[in-house]
């Protein structure tokens, strides 16, 4: 039960785009071991400026 | 439409499957064809809105199982098995592989905005089947395989955005034109849908008080996440939804309220500017603080509404009160100006055919794709579900007597000030509104008047209104009216504030060309003028839409509408370039079909905007009309000063302007595709494909 609610909301919030750090963390532990990994806000901060900063994140 | 797929990628059914599936299919294709015949057969009674809906959703089951799978398979040759780019190049965040059902819910998300709810709600002045029609079939052969081929092209090639593969494919010349129609596109845009919500707020202190009450709690949302739970988006979204209620609440109570209900009764004009202010401040202000957490919000409505419009037209299953053609397709409709073709090509863009959405299928989608195979539920489904809701939107708008319909969009030059000179003139075309009706009706809802609320918005949320309130039980009008009211402002402001920040990045840009420390968006200069700049030029459509009492939605729509379609003309170029360069011209009718419609329908309307010579359509025309009033010395109907004709005329010849500047884009653009489609079918240019080469997915780790 607890894990079905887990993946709920994991799966209302990608897809209302909130980022994963999460996810992020296991990819950059998987397979850059080597490279400096952003902080939590940093990340959040990149994301969203990656997000508001092109047409095609927002429509009519 | 249906070319069926002998040769699917999946191993021969067997025979009794065979037949079952031909079954099951001749099944849905006949009652869809029932469905239509019945509409299309109507004289003078009646009908449910089932037999739309079932019209509409069997047809689009048959494209998706068919013509979806043929260009799946045939144009693009999908393979599960060919990495995508959110396999090739996963770095976590940007490219995710990510499952398919919510690749379509983000995707879905992207591109479902305002636009299919005002659209066919403005274009029911034709009555309902002209909009129905292009809704049912457009969307079949021109806005799905648009999204799903733009979304396929961009898949091939790393995840490129359109105005890269315009430039790859196409050539420069085609890539920078691409680039500024597209900055263009976005004035127009975001001035028409500000338009729609400052008619929607004037005069109006509950929606008014409800919407600037959205501003704090975004705000406060995004407080919340920055300090107090950083990254709890679902907790806070769930305490910004409670919130909206409570705004809901709010606005009732200040509409009731002798002192504070005037304060905020508010005029267009001091609409206007308070939305140019909140655009600007939205686009220097950091995006955690307002734009984030509206979104977020807005996504939750978004999804709520639609699913709930859709349990409320199932519920109620309501006749449709509007004829399905009516006599304004000769041209003389009050809501705007101009016969059914083409026009109703225009007005309805999205929901039918969207250029917009080029710019999502080639923005986040592709790099979410985890197969090359979900492309299609992801492409052509989450297009055939927006145009679902514009079918929606349009038995919400015709579920409305025609008088009440006519008596809420058209302009007070059309019908008069008062309820008895707009039943007048409506009984003057044929239709009735009885006494009393309209103005029980604003009660019902909680407004003063509800007589020329032009835009959609208003007459779209009393449709709702009527839907809900028959659905679950009498008495809640006006708090259904104002929540529909709510959350199309909520939908708006956020295309609009994201909108402004985008323009202001692509200011930046072309600022940054001549002198490169404009495009540093740290620098706090930079960004408010270049902020500033792009609000001031929507702001200035927005207000010339506002004051103008000629004008506003009855030009600017169809200015949008154009715009939109020429926007899904370049991505048709690109899609066909992309189709011609694999080899595959003999495949080309699969986006020139749908592109030479566009040509057809975009510069006929836009050579009528220019150069007709009736004031009502022409822009020039009118132009001359104003300034020869002006000369006269006499006031048409509608405007109280002399001075007002002349910025009139000037304004008449700006949106000509436009108009012109975006159909020469869209013939550069399609003279530089003809080029080197004639090239690679001659033969004297190579088929260099620009296409990303194929590689397995097995060469890859599994996995984030």
């Amino acid at each position: 039960m607890r894990a079905r609610l887990h993946a709920l909301v994991r799966l209302v919030r990608t897809i209302i785009g909130v980022p994963d750090y999460d996810r992020y963390l296991r990819h950059m532990r998987a397979h850059h071991p080597e490279c400096r990994v952003m902080s939590p806000s940093e990340f959040r901060e990149s994301r969203l400026h990656a997000r508001y900063s092109r047409p095609g994140s927002r429509c009519c | 439409m249906g070319s069926s797929d002998p040769r699917s990628p999946s191993p021969r059914p067997t025979a009794p499957q065979t037949v079952r599936t031909v079954v099951t299919w001749g099944l849905v294709a006949l009652v869809g064809a029932a469905a239509l015949g019945r509409l299309a057969l109507l004289r003078g009674e009646t009908i449910s809105a089932a037999w739309l809906l079932v019209a509409a959703i069997a047809t689009w089951l048959v494209a998706y199982r068919f013509y979806a799978r043929f260009i799946a398979a045939r144009v693009f040759a999908l393979d599960a098995m060919r990495a995508t780019p959110a396999v090739r190049l996963a770095d976590g965040h940007d490219f995710v592989p990510t499952n398919k059902w919510v690749v379509f819910g983000h995707h879905f998300a992207a591109i479902a905005g305002p636009g299919p709810l005002v659209g066919p709600t403005l274009a029911a002045q034709f009555g309902f089947l002209p909009g129905a029609l292009w809704i049912v079939v457009g969307v079949v052969l021109g806005g799905a395989v648009q999204d799903f081929v733009i979304l396929c092209a961009s898949t091939r090639r790393d995840g490129r955005s359109l105005g890269q593969m315009a430039k790859d494919e196409i050539g420069p010349v085609a890539g920078v034109t691409a680039l500024v129609a597209v900055l263009g596109i976005m004035v127009v845009l975001i001035s028409v849908l500000a338009l729609v919500v400052v008619n929607a707020l004037k005069d109006s202190p509950w929606g008014t008080v409800t919407i600037a009450l959205t501003i704090p709690i975004a705000m406060c949302m995004g407080l919340w996440l920055k300090y107090l739970r950083p990254d709890r988006v679902l907790e806070a979204s769930v305490i910004g939804l409670v919130l909206l209620a409570g705004a809901l609440w709010a606005g009732q109570w200040v509409s009731q309220h002798p002192t504070w209900a005037p304060i905020f009764t508010l005029t267009g004009p001091v609409l206007a500017l308070a939305i140019m202010a909140y655009g600007f401040a939205a686009s220097v202000m950091p995006v955690w603080l307002l734009l984030a957490p509206r979104d977020y919000l807005s996504a939750f409505v978004k999804i709520g509404v639609v699913i709930a419009l859709a349990v409320g037209i199932v519920a109620v299953l309501p006749p449709l009160a509007m004829p399905p053609v009516t006599r304004f397709v000769d041209g003389t409709g009050p809501v705007f100006a101009g016969k059914v073709f083409p026009f109703v090509f225009i007005t309805i863009a999205c929901g039918a055919i969207s250029g917009f959405h080029s710019l999502i299928a080639s923005g986040t989608t592709p790099k979410l794709l985890a197969r090359e195979t979900d492309a299609p539920l992801v492409g052509y489904g989450a297009m055939l579900t927006e145009a679902l809701v514009a079918i929606m939107a349009l038995i919400a708008a015709c579920v409305l007597s025609p008088g009440v319909y006519f008596a809420i969009n058209a302009p007070v030059a059309a019908i008069g000030p008062t309820a008895a000179s707009a039943a007048e003139a409506i009984r003057g075309w044929g239709f009735t509104l009885a006494p009393g009706e309209i103005e029980g009706l604003a009660t019902a809802v909680g407004e003063t008047s509800l007589l020329s609320r032009t835009g959609g918005a208003p007459s779209l949320a009393v449709g709702m209104a009527a839907l809900f309130d028959r659905a679950l039980g009498g008495g809640a009008m006006a708090l259904w009216y104002h929540f529909a009211i709510m959350f199309e402002a909520l939908f708006i402001l956020t295309t609009l504030d994201a909108g402004t920040r985008v323009g202001r990045f692509m200011l930046q840009d072309l600022g940054g060309q001549l002198w490169p420390k404009f495009r540093d968006v740290t620098w706090a200069p930079a960004t408010w003028i270049a902020s500033a700049c792009f609000v001031a030029m929507w702001g200035h459509f927005l207000y010339q839409g506002v004051t103008d009492p000629l004008g506003g939605i009855n030009s600017l729509w169809p200015l949008f509408g154009m715009a939109n379609q020429l926007l899904a003309a370049v991505a048709l170029c690109v899609g066909t370039t992309v189709i011609v360069r694999m080899g595959r011209a003999r495949y080309a009718w699969v986006t020139l079909v749908p592109l030479s419609w566009l040509l057809i329908v975009v510069f006929t309307a836009g050579w009528q905007k220019l150069f007709s010579a009736d004031p009502r359509i022409g822009f020039l025309s009118h132009a001359a009309r104003m300034d020869a009033l002006h000369a006269a010395g006499t006031l048409p109907a509608g405007v109280t000063s002399l001075d007002a004709l002349p910025r009139m005329a000037f304004n008449d010849r700006l949106d000509a302007a436009v108009a012109a500047f975006f159909m020469v884009s869209v013939v550069v653009i399609v003279a530089d595709s003809l080029r080197t489609w004639w090239g690679v079918v001659r033969g004297g240019r190579p088929l260099a494909s620009t296409e990303v080469p194929a590689q397995p997915v097995t060469a890859f780790a599994a996995g984030d």
